[in-house]
């Protein structure tokens, strides 16, 4: 095995562009966890956002399009569990599931024709001035625009949770929604506005796998993705700086892993392949085992203002 | 204005109801979802609903397939539907079907070319061990240290599927093969051979399993204290701790059943109609009985309905696409679509929907 042909610059850098939807799609889940509403959708929203927007970025031959549409594919998802777990009050965990069942089904219907193409992907967006510093600047300067996209999003989700009024509502509705309705403030509706955020941010995600990563359309393409994404907001303690640690370090396995594989590493392929998912169970257990704290307390329960 | 308000006691007749008008909805969706595909909706629906039971010309070879494939569904969702029950969230069903599948195998085929009647017993026995050990890891590590069971469970999922990739052409893989991926045929050897009871039915042992686990689990749930525990752990959590109910033991219980019944699903998969280990020979049963199990209000009765009309679906779905060029993907959808209408309709349950004029609360 040959170490030396890993470039650590090269390896913080694909890092980053590995861990983007997982970020994403974590970031849109903490919010939505946040409202107390627990999406397990998240695969199937991050599948859907991958097709659709892989579909009008070849259509068109515009990624930023594609970007957009995937956006709303997977926010117009959500919505269908928005209205079913908000107005319909049916139990969270089957619905986020079956979203799933339907985003994999509706996912391989409409990416039939569209296997073995390659798709137009983002143009890298030198930084001016950073990305001429050495080793750094190619590490972190040079990039496309959704990973510097992906950061933003972290700091100002921190920054609207910490500091605005909205974010307290929003943290409020999550922690005791009888006592937020009591307030005045619209429970539902928040959390319907929270959900179609998570499900944009999926969709993101998903549209970042097939359009950038890849740039190409498999079926079952997110390989769990999403469920990763939901491991990681436990992770991060519902914290969003955390989340954007937590995704980095999980694209840093997988990079890691990728760049073993090809340095002819004397590890059995399996080992390799299945270690994202063993490192995911063993960092849920780890985070588990100190106790749950942060997460919000009215997570998954069920909200009817006549009671 | 429309108001939801909340019924005194869950409506008996809507608990029956709503699964029939879950099929009908998603028939009606999923003839729109057809048209907008281009086939006629109707022809599409009775081919996916009708003709697999009913045709001169497909019903000889469809009606066995029907036990062939409700065979697994039904075991593995009595088994989930436990857990559900009990507010336990296993959704790696599909993941001790494969090491189920991938034990039992491996013990036939570590005998071979002996011949016994021992052998399968020994392989049933293996593939119940194999899924029952892989649920319990989530068990065990959400008793121990809290973990989200949910999320364990899932990611096993892909574990086992790369062991599964990794046996189909290692450990496993026929030597005889040419070089190609996949093992021996189990269901050419007599001792490992899962076969038909009765010619001609699609009747074969694993489909007489899960006749036996809907029946043990109807006396459980009603009958016995242990299903009465599962329920009120689901129902009333901390009641269950007042009246003395283990909960840890609830989690393995439920757990290890559910792996134990999946386990034996893939190991009686893999010896019959599937044949060989091979890379992909695991069709998804794991994840659609979840919506069997739910489909069958995680009642074993209505599970046994849920399993014989989901399997139709997926034989309606194949000759639909052979016949009318439906996408497979399509029935995915539907079958997607139909837990999601489900899940829907429920609200009728213990709600009842009010016009009130005005502004209400």
């Amino acid at each position: 095995m040959d170490l030396s042909s890993i470039n650590p610059a090269l390896l913080i850098a694909s890092l980053m562009v590995s861990a983007t939807p997982i970020l994403l799609a974590a970031l849109g889940e903490l919010v939505v966890e946040k409202t107390g509403v627990l999406n397990l959708g998240v695969e199937g929203m991050m599948i859907t956002g991958a097709i659709c927007g892989f579909a009008i970025g070849v259509n068109t031959g515009s990624p930023v399009l594609g970007f957009m549409f995937a956006a709303m594919s997977g926010a117009l998802l959500s919505l269908a569990f928005g209205i079913l777990t908000q107005y319909l009050l049916s139990n969270q965990v089957a619905t986020g599931l079956g979203l799933t069942l339907v985003g994999l089904g509706l996912s391989s219907l409409i990416g039939k024709p569209y296997e073995g193409i390659k798709s137009p992907t983002l143009q890298k967006m030198e930084l001016p001035i950073l990305s001429d510093i050495p080793i750094v600047g190619p590490m972190l300067f040079s990039h496309d625009p959704m990973v510097y996209f992906s950061v933003a999003l972290v700091a100002a989700t921190w920054a609207v949770l910490k500091y605005t009024r909205a974010g307290l509502i929003l943290r409020a509705v999550g922690e005791s929604h009888d006592a937020a309705h009591a307030l005045g403030y619209k429970v539902v509706r928040i959390r319907i506005l929270a959900i179609l955020f998570g499900g944009a941010c999926a969709g993101l995600a998903g549209a970042y796998i097939s359009l950038v990563r890849v740039p190409q359309w498999t079926e079952g393409m997110t390989a769990g993705a999403g469920w990763i994404a939901l491991a990681i907001v436990v992770f991060a303690s519902w914290k969003p700086w955390r989340v954007l640690i937590g995704a980095y370090l999980f694209g840093g396995v997988t990079v890691l892993q990728l760049n073993l594989q090809a340095a002819g590493a004397k590890v059995p392929i399996e080992v390799l392949s299945m270690s994202p998912y063993l490192i995911t169970i063993a960092v849920l257990v780890i985070i588990s085992a100190r106790g749950n704290h942060g997460a919000p307390a009215a997570l998954g329960k069920i909200f009817h203002a006549s009671q | 204005m429309i108001r939801l308000e909340k019924r005194a006691q869950p409506s008996q007749f809507w608990t029956f109801a709503t699964p029939f008008l879950a099929v009908v909805l998603t028939m009606i969706v999923g003839g729109i979802m057809f048209a907008a595909l281009g086939s006629d909706p109707f022809e599409a629906i009775r081919t996916i609903f009708w003709d697999p039971l009913f045709s001169e010309q497909f019903a000889a070879y469809s009606r066995p397939q029907l036990l062939v494939k409700a065979g697994p569904l039904i075991l593995i969702a009595i088994g989930l539907s436990m857990g559900f029950k009990a507010g336990i969230w296993n959704i790696g069903a599909e993941g001790q079907y494969i090491i189920g599948a991938i034990c039992g195998a491996g013990m036939g085929l570590a005998f071979y070319p002996i011949e016994s009647v021992l052998i399968f017993p020994l392989m049933i026995l293996a593939g119940a061990l194999g899924g029952w050990a892989w649920a319990i890891i989530p068990a065990v590590l959400k008793t121990r240290f809290g973990t989200n069971e949910i999320l364990v469970s899932l990611m096993l999922v892909y574990v086992a599927e790369a062991l599964l990739a990794s046996v189909a052409s290692g450990l496993l893989k026929n030597p005889d093969g040419m070089g190609f991926p996949g093992s021996r045929n189990l269901a050419q050897i007599p001792s490992t051979a899962n076969l038909e009871i009765i010619q001609g039915t699609g009747m074969h042992y694993g489909v007489l399993t899960a006749f036996i686990a809907v029946v043990f689990a109807y006396v459980l749930l009603s009958r016995h204290m242990l299903g009465f525990q599962i329920r009120l752990t689901g129902e009333a959590p901390r009641a269950a701790r007042f009246a003395g109910v283990n909960p840890t033991r609830i989690v393995f219980l439920c757990l290890g059943l559910a792996g134990t019944l999946a386990g034996m699903a893939g190991m009686y998969e893999v010896s019959g109609p599937a044949g060989q280990i091979t890379i992909d020979f695991n069709s998804g049963y794991g994840f659609t009985a979840i919506i069997v199990a739910f489909l069958g209000r995680l009642h074993p009765i209505g599970i046994l309905f849920a399993g014989l009309l989901m399997a139709l679906t997926y034989i309606g779905g194949e000759l639909a696409s052979l016949m009318l060029g439906i996408p497979s993907a399509a029935i995915q959808l539907f079958q997607g679509m139909l837990l999601f209408f489900l899940l829907a309709t429920d609200v009728f349950i213990s709600f009842r929907i009010r016009l009130t004029s005005g502004e209400a609360a």
